[in-house]
C-alpha cells in the first residue's frame, strides 16, 4: 500500500482514445514524491525529445502531491507540466483551489494527456470512469462560462479545469483556471491543453487517501492547524491575502511600474489590500484545507462582474506596471484576463512594454488600430487583452509574448522587454534587489518568483550588496519552495504564517510510513531541480549562461522615480551572481550541471539521455 | 447544544470536512464528512454550511428505531439495525444526512467538534 498517495497513474492519449492506468510506483514516490517530481520524471522520460510545444508528443500533465488533499494546511495545490511553447524549455505551473483534493480522491497521482484530439473534447473523470467527451459546444466559451456550464450540466462536486479563447487560439501564456479563478498560468500550460482540443478537465473522486498511521497523523496535523491558528500573521493574512503585499512593495520600491523602469507607482495606496476589501471583497475563497486564504471573490460593480482577486500578482503586472490606479478597473482586466484564459502576469507585462513602445513612437496608432497605448489607459488595457486573446491585429504579436514582440518592434526594445528565458517576470521591481534578480535570472520555468522569493533577504542583508550568502539564500529558498510544490501544498502557511517547517516531518512520516527527514526532502527538491535544468539543455539548442541573463534594463537604465531612483544593478555584478550561484549549485560556468553533481543526485543515467 | 456555522465567514476550504472523517471514519476523505459545505459560485459567491441542530426529525421518521438520543441530545444512526430505508437523508430538514457508496448506512454529525478544531475562518462553534 502506496500510503499518501492516489496510487494509480493515468494516461490519456487523445490521438487514438486509449485511457490506461498504472499502480503508481513507490520508488518514483521516494526520489521524486509526486507534484512537480513527478511532472518532470514523465515529461523527461515520456516526452519525445525535441518535440513541437504544440504538437501531439507534447505531453500535459497534472500531478498532485502526497500532502494535496489530507489534513495539512494549505494541502490544495496541483502541478501542471508540459514542454512550454512560451520558452521552448520547461513548464511547471502550480494552481490552488480544490481540484488538486479531487484528483487524489478519484485515485490519481498523475494524469498525463498526450496526443491531440480530432475535436474538441473534455476529459470526464468520475473515479474510476475516464472518458474523451464532445466540448463543440464549449469551444469558443470564456473560462468562466465553462466551468459554470459543466458544473450545471454534472453536478457541483466536480471540479473543473478550464480553458478560454486566448488557449484556444494558441497565445502562449494562456493559462488553465479551476474553481472560478484560481489558474495555473505561467508557461503556456493552457496553450497546450489548447493545442490538444482540450477543452476542460472535469473530476469527481469519493475514496478515501490511505494513511499509514490514522492516530498520529490526526495528532501532527491538529498541531499544524492549531500553529497556523495562533500565528499572529492570521488574521491580517486572511483579511487581505496576497493583496497585503502591495503597499509593503510600494514603500520599497518594489513594485513594478511603468514596464519595470520604477518601483513605486503614484496612486498605489488606491490598490492597497484596504481599499480592495472595503470597495469590492465579498467572501473569502480558500483552497483545500487552507486557513489563510488568499482568495478573495470580488464583486466589480463599476463593471458589473465578479471575479476572483486581483491577487498582487496580478496587480502589480495589469495595475502598477500599466499604471492604473483604480481597483476596479485593475479588477475587472483580471476578470478579463481570466475569462479569456490569459496569465495575467504576462498579459500585464506585454501590455506595459507595447504601451512604453507606443510612448517612444515605436508603435503608432496604426500599429494599435487607433488605440491610445498611454500608461493608465484602463480602456487601452481592457482592448489589449481581447485583440490579444482573438490574436486581432497588434495582439497577434503580443500574444506571442514580450521577448518574441521586442525582435518584431526592435529599436532597441530588447532592452526594456522585461523577461528571462522567454518567459515575461512577475511582479518585483528588482533593479535594486540582487537576490530577487538572480532568483528570476535562475527561475526552472522564466521569471517566476515561486520558486525563490528573496526581496526580503535583500532588505534584511542590503541592498546594494553582491555577496556569496545571496547566491545561497536563492538556492536554498529554490529547494524549500518547490518541494512544496512536490509535496503538493502551499508554501504560504511558512512564508506568512512561520510555521514550523518541523511540524511537516511527522505528519508526512505518520501520511506516509516514511520517516524522513527535511534534509532528505530538500535533497529530493535539489533533484527536481537539476532534472528540470537537464530538460532546457535537452530541449533548447544551445541552451547555458545567456539565457540565465536578465534584460538590459535592469544594468543599463537606473530606476527612474520612487524610493529605488538612480539605482542600478552593474553588468560584472549580474555576472558575479551567476558566477556564485553557478559554483555553489556545483554547475560549470556555462550553468550545466556537473557529472559529480549529477551522480550526487542520482541523475547520472538522465544525463545520457541529454 | 449543537454545532452551528457562520456561512459569511467560511472560504470554503473544507478542512473540517477531512477532520471529521479522519475523527469519525479513520478515514482521509471529506466525501464521508458529517456536515456541508455548498459553493454557491459565481453568482452570489457565497459558501453555504450546513449543519446539524440534533433535532430529531431523523429519529421520529426513522421506522425501526436506529437512531437513538444520548444524555447529551445528541442522535447517531446505529448501522446495526439500520435498515437503510433513507427515510432520515429524505426527511432532515438540513440536508445533513449523509451517504457513501462504501456503507450501507447513512451517517450524521455526533457533534464531536474536531470540525471547529480545524476551521481557521472560526466559521464553526457548539453552543
Amino acid at each position: 500500500m502506496l500510503y499518501g498517495y492516489g496510487g494509480n497513474i493515468l494516461r490519456i492519449d487523445l490521438t487514438t482514445g486509449s485511457i490506461t492506468t498504472e499502480p503508481t510506483d513507490p520508488k518514483l514516490a521516494e526520489k521524486f514524491l509526486g507534484g512537480r517530481g513527478f511532472g518532470i520524471y514523465f515529461l523527461f522520460t515520456e516526452m519525445p525529445r525535441g518535440a513541437d510545444p504544440l504538437g501531439p508528443d507534447n505531453l500535459l500533465i497534472f500531478s498532485p502531491g502526497p500532502l494535496s488533499g489530507t489534513l495539512v494546511p494549505g494541502a490544495g495545490k496541483l502541478d501542471i507540466a508540459c514542454k512550454s511553447p512560451l520558452t521552448g524549455g520547461y513548464a511547471g505551473s502550480n494552481v490552488g483551489g480544490i481540484l488538486t483534493a479531487e484528483i487524489k480522491y478519484a485515485g490519481y497521482d498523475s494524469i498525463i494527456l498526450k496526443g491531440k484530439a480530432p475535436k474538441p473534447v473534455y476529459i470526464f473523470i468520475d473515479n474510476d470512469k475516464v472518458e474523451i467527451r464532445d466540448a463543440s459546444d464549449l469551444w469558443g466559451k470564456g473560462s468562466l462560462e465553462t466551468e459554470k456550464i459543466l458544473k450545471d450540466r454534472l453536478g457541483e462536486e466536480f471540479q473543473i479545469a478550464t480553458i478560454g479563447p486566448g488557449g484556444e487560439n494558441g497565445v502562449k501564456y494562456a493559462c488553465i483556471t479551476t474553481d472560478y479563478g484560481r489558474q495555473a498560468g505561467r508557461g503556456g500550460v493552457g496553450t497546450v491543453m489548447g493545442s490538444k482540443n482540450v477543452k476542460a478537465v472535469a473530476v469527481r473522486g469519493n475514496k478515501s487517501i490511505p494513511v499509514a498511521d490514522v492516530q498520529a497523523f490526526r495528532r501532527a496535523a491538529r498541531a499544524m492547524y492549531k500553529a497556523c491558528k495562533d500565528s499572529p500573521g492570521l488574521q491580517v493574512w486572511q483579511r487581505y491575502g496576497t493583496a497585503g503585499v502591495t503597499v509593503w512593495s510600494n514603500e520599497i520600491g518594489a513594485f513594478p511600474t511603468r514596464n519595470f523602469s520604477s518601483g513605486q507607482l503614484e496612486g498605489f495606496e488606491n490598490l492597497s489590500g484596504e481599499v480592495m476589501r472595503e470597495k469590492i471583497v465579498i467572501t473569502d475563497k480558500g483552497c483545500f484545507g487552507c486557513p489563510s486564504p488568499c482568495g478573495k471573490w470580488s464583486h466589480v460593480k463599476k463593471y458589473g462582474v465578479r471575479v476572483e482577486g486581483p491577487e498582487y500578482e496580478s496587480t502589480a503586472l495589469l495595475g502598477g506596471d500599466c499604471a492604473l490606479t483604480d481597483i476596479e478597473d485593475v479588477a475587472y482586466a483580471n476578470y478579463l484576463a481570466d475569462d479569456l484564459g490569459l496569465d495575467s502576469i504576462s498579459a500585464g507585462n506585454v501590455i506595459a512594454f507595447a504601451m512604453e513602445c507606443y510612448e517612444r513612437g515605436i508603435l503608432t496608432d496604426k500599429d494599435t488600430d487607433g488605440i491610445k497605448l498611454t500608461f493608465g489607459n484602463a480602456e487601452a488595457v481592457f482592448a489589449m487583452l481581447k485583440k490579444i486573446a482573438y490574436k486581432e491585429g497588434i495582439g497577434a504579436v503580443l500574444a506571442e509574448g514580450v521577448k518574441h514582440a521586442s525582435q518584431v518592434f526592435n529599436k532597441g526594445s530588447e532592452v526594456f522587454a522585461i523577461q528571462a528565458k522567454g518567459m515575461e517576470f512577475s511582479g518585483y521591481e528588482s533593479h535594486n534587489a540582487p537576490s530577487m534578480l538572480l532568483s528570476y535570472m535562475t527561475c526552472d520555468v522564466g521569471a517566476h518568483h515561486n520558486r525563490s522569493w528573496a526581496i526580503t533577504y535583500d532588505i534584511q542583508t542590503g541592498r546594494d550588496t553582491v555577496t556569496p550568502d545571496k547566491a545561497e539564500r536563492v538556492i536554498y529558498l529554490q529547494h524549500v519552495r518547490p518541494l512544496f510544490d512536490a509535496l503538493g501544498a502551499c508554501r504560504l502557511q511558512w512564508v506568512e504564517l512561520s510555521l514550523d517547517l518541523n511540524l511537516y516531518v511527522p505528519t508526512i512520516a505518520a501520511l506516509t510510513g516514511l520517516e524522513r527527514s527535511w534534509d532528505d526532502l530538500l535533497k529530493v527538491s535539489e533533484r527536481i531541480w537539476n532534472l528540470t535544468r537537464l530538460f532546457w539543455f535537452r530541449e533548447v539548442p544551445g541552451f547555458g549562461r545567456a539565457w540565465d541573463m536578465p534584460p538590459a534594463r535592469f544594468y543599463k537604465e537606473p530606476v527612474v522615480s520612487g524610493p529605488t531612483k538612480g539605482k542600478v544593478m552593474a553588468l560584472e555584478d549580474v555576472e558575479r551572481l551567476l558566477d556564485m550561484y553557478y559554483e555553489k549549485r556545483g554547475w560549470d560556468a556555462n550553468g550545466r550541471p556537473s557529472p559529480q553533481k549529477l551522480e550526487e543526485l542520482g541523475l547520472t543515467e538522465f544525463a545520457a539521455a541529454v | 447544544m449543537h454545532l452551528r456555522a457562520d456561512s459569511s465567514k467560511c472560504c470554503g476550504c473544507r478542512a473540517c470536512q477531512v477532520a471529521c472523517s479522519l475523527a469519525n471514519f479513520g478515514e482521509n476523505n471529506p466525501k464521508k464528512a458529517r456536515l456541508a459545505i455548498h459553493p454557491h459560485f459565481p453568482d452570489p459567491g457565497v459558501f453555504e454550511v450546513r449543519t446539524c441542530t440534533q433535532c430529531g426529525t431523523c429519529a421520529e421518521v426513522c421506522p425501526v428505531d436506529a437512531i437513538p438520543v444520548d444524555k447529551k441530545g445528541v442522535y447517531d444512526i446505529d448501522p446495526e439495525k439500520c435498515i437503510a430505508c433513507m427515510a432520515c437523508v429524505e426527511a432532515c430538514p438540513e440536508g445533513v444526512i449523509f451517504v457513501h457508496p462504501d456503507r450501507e448506512a447513512p451517517f450524521k454529525c455526533i457533534r464531536c467538534g474536531q470540525c471547529v478544531a480545524h476551521c481557521g475562518m472560526s466559521v464553526l462553534w457548539i453552543e
